[in-house]
């Protein structure tokens, strides 16, 4: 088990350097700089200048340079003044070193945000905090109204209540957040007048008022597919033996389904859920930009739409990271869960 | 000039008169079907149960719209009518005395038109983009599940590490304007493009290598006229001007297929490595059948139940994932009609003004939702065998 562990740790390093290097050849490309290199200077400025710009800032160093000092593995350099041979600070709103200095992700520095003029961590961190928060309720709204539909519906195959909630679960599996999102404002916001469109006051205090709708919209694409999948499982757990012979012991069906099927179909529901997170951060980036909550999503895409380099490898890291933990939390769990899956 | 309106009931007749090509097509199609469903095999069979016959229905409901888009549609979709911004439905055009049935938008245009014309651009770029997807996938998926090893483990890893991208960043990394400077796109389209002519050839090279005759024909056909496409789609210098794909659209395609075909591949190496325990495959590796003949006459139909499946669940998939472009506002041009797009511009102003958003919205999810309903009742049907 702990070699399994270990290995898969390695693997989820090794998965993160080439993401991130991915991520910042693409964020490299000469028209992304140019797109910077514009948005950070004044308007009009001339090619010269933009490019003067960009050598300034340490820009213009070898691809590979740049990535090794980002990561931490080769010291990050000033910026030295060819003509006066002056050192200055390369963003001067970071504390940016002025003598060489190892200073990267490895050694918790995560860069410089050229968008917001601070450090990424903090600007990242307290984002990530708020959408924390926003995931805590999503969870506790579609984890057990998932769990629970997908249990009514899998405890008697065929039955009424089954197909209408399965048909229930298929339309909610068919509605992303952009469309519910609209929707729900609309019913519940300029008809009813119950719930506030906007999130944005959401930052100083949650209240139902402003948080229902971004939690109801992200909750609702997810509910549907787990709903499904608990379904099956619990469909498959009913048609098995032990359930036949608790039934034919004489014990009523409800104290069945909570004492012998529950905690069988509750197995591969929790790796499904595990699995939602990729889909639910891509969630998390409508409903945020929709609502104006200025999480995680909304932070990501400022930062892609100005390409600001390091907030976005910042993001990047992050969410890949979240992806590749939740894989391995659903792995070991699984074979935690279920006695009959030992890893070797 | 006072707009005149018409009232609620009008409207609603007045649209489902729109449609009546649609309605005309659908009767035909569905009569027909559901005449001879006895032979009409896994097709047939969608029509024993009620959700298979509305996942039908509702899909070829938006196929036939898209096609017969032009007839539908009152108004040309990128039309600004200055008069009509932000009327409401019903409103009447003063010039032609045609009705603007779900009112005009910010930019005075006719919401349904839009609507209409919207189901073209997705029922276009979604099942094409999820056919490719299909292609990679299997070419890739097959060898990484039967061979196993090194191959299995190279190939896992990178469809792993585009998994574990989240889409969003995908597609804000991949579908910027700035990247149709670079060859990337159109790199990443000639590698794409090129999975289906190879798994054609090898498909008919391996079935028909002893009987030159009908070999020589296949594959002169797949490689003029998979040659033909490949050159318009990626270099777009078709002699013959016909395929034509714009440099836009051509890096959401790619953006759309690059997202989905590791999905498909790691359905495809699972299938694979559980068939190819199976006595059929061993009686073909006794006879002494090539390697790529088992994988792709032995094992891919074997496979295709749950693969049919998986692609009318990709489909709608890819449908959410254009919405999303759309929605961000990536790729496709700011005036351009699709559903993504249109809702976008309407959740802006949903404190003023809520009938824009609404068809678009409507429109999305009743087709995906459509194709759920057809996956689901597909794959009920393919149980049951």
């Amino acid at each position: 088990m702990f070699s399994f562990i270990a290995r898969r740790i390695g693997t989820i390093l090794l998965t993160m350097l080439c993401l991130t290097l991915v991520v910042f050849f693409l964020v490299n490309l000469e028209p992304n700089l140019k797109k910077l290199a514009i948005s950070q200077t004044e308007m009009h400025t001339s090619a010269e200048q933009l490019e003067s710009w960009l050598v300034n800032h340490g820009y213009r160093q070898n691809f590979f340079a740049r990535y090794g000092q980002w990561l931490g593995v080769l010291p990050k350099q000033p910026i030295t003044d060819p003509a006066t041979g002056k050192v200055t600070q390369r963003f001067s709103f970071c504390n940016d070193p002025v003598e060489p200095k190892f200073s990267g992700v490895l050694q918790g520095d995560f860069g410089c945000s050229t968008k917001f003029k601070t450090t990424v961590a903090a600007k990242l961190f307290p984002a990530l905090g708020a959408t924390g928060i926003l995931m805590f309720w999503v969870l506790a709204v579609m984890v057990p109204i998932s769990l629970l539909v997908g249990i009514l519906a899998g405890m008697r195959e065929g039955s009424r209540t089954d197909r209408t909630l399965s048909v229930a679960s298929i339309a909610s599996t068919a509605t992303p957040e952009y469309v519910s999102g609209v929707i729900f404002t609309v019913i519940f916001a300029s008809w009813l007048g119950w719930l506030n469109g906007s999130a944005a006051s959401a930052s100083q205090g949650i209240t139902f008022y402003n948080f229902t709708l971004p939690v109801i919209t992200l909750a609702i694409y997810g509910t549907g597919y787990i709903a499904r999948m608990t379904r099956a499982s619990m469909v498959e757990v009913m048609t098995q033996q032990y359930i036949r012979t608790a039934r034919l012991k004489g014990l009523s069906f409800s104290s069945v389904v909570i004492k012998h099927a529950l905690r069988n179909a509750l197995i591969a529901p929790f790796t499904v859920i595990m699995l939602q997170f990729p889909w639910l951060l891509t969630g998390v980036v409508i409903v945020e930009v929709m609502f104006r909550y200025q999480g995680f999503g909304y932070t990501l895409v400022e930062a892609a739409g100005n390409n600001d380099i390091d907030l976005l490898l910042g993001c990047s890291l992050v969410s890949v990271f979240i992806v590749l933990i939740t894989q391995l939390i659903s792995d070991v769990g699984y074979a935690f869960l279920n006695p009959r899956i030992r890893v070797q | 000039m006072q707009i005149e309106y018409i009232g609620a009931f009008d409207v609603v007749v007045g649209v489902l008169w729109r449609f009546w090509p649609v309605w005309v097509a659908l009767v035909l199609v569905m009569g027909l079907s559901f005449a001879y469903k006895k032979k009409l095999g896994l097709y047939g069979q969608l029509f024993d149960s009620g959700v298979g016959i509305a996942g039908v229905g509702i899909c070829l409901f938006w196929l036939f719209t898209a096609i017969f888009a032009s007839t539908i549609s009152p108004f040309d979709p990128l039309a600004q009518v200055s008069i009509m911004k932000d009327t409401l439905p019903g409103a009447i055009e003063p010039t032609s005395k045609l009705v603007y049935y779900f009112g005009g938008d910010k930019l005075a245009r006719d919401v349904f038109s839009r609507m209409v014309y919207g189901s073209q651009i997705v029922l276009i770029i979604a099942p094409a983009a999820t056919g490719f997807a299909l292609m990679v996938g299997i070419t890739l998926g097959l060898p990484a599940g039967y061979y196993g090893g090194k191959i299995d483990t190279v190939l896992s890893f990178l469809a792993n590490l585009v998994l574990a991208f989240p889409v969003i960043l995908l597609f804000y990394l991949l579908v910027t304007p700035g990247i149709m400077d670079t060859p990337i796109p159109y790199a990443l389209a000639g590698l794409f493009f090129l999975f289906p002519i190879i798994f054609f050839c090898v498909l008919f090279w391996t079935r028909y290598k002893n009987r030159p005759d009908r070999l020589y024909i296949l594959l002169g056909l797949t490689l003029v006229i998979g040659g033909w496409i490949y050159t318009g789609l990626v270099f777009d210098k078709d002699p013959l001007r016909i395929v034509h794909i714009d440099p836009n659209q051509l890096n959401i395609f790619v953006a759309v297929v690059f997202a989905s075909s590791p999905g498909v591949f790691r359905i495809v190496r699972g299938l694979t490595m559980d068939i190819k325990t199976r006595d059929y495959v061993a009686a073909a590796q006794t006879r002494g059948e090539s390697p790529w003949y088992i994988m792709l006459w032995e094992i891919l139909p074997n496979a295709r139940g749950p693969l049919i499946v998986d692609a009318c669940l990709r489909i709608g998939y890819t449908t959410i994932l254009l919405g999303t472009l759309g929605y961000f506002g990536l790729g496709l041009a700011p005036e351009s009609p699709d559903w993504g797009t249109a809702i976008k511009d309407a959740s802006r102003l949903l404190r003023s003004f809520i009938h824009p958003a609404l068809p678009p919205t409507i429109a999305l999810m009743s087709f995906v939702l459509g194709l759920n309903l057809l996956a689901d009742s597909l794959r009920e049907q393919s149980m049951k065998d």
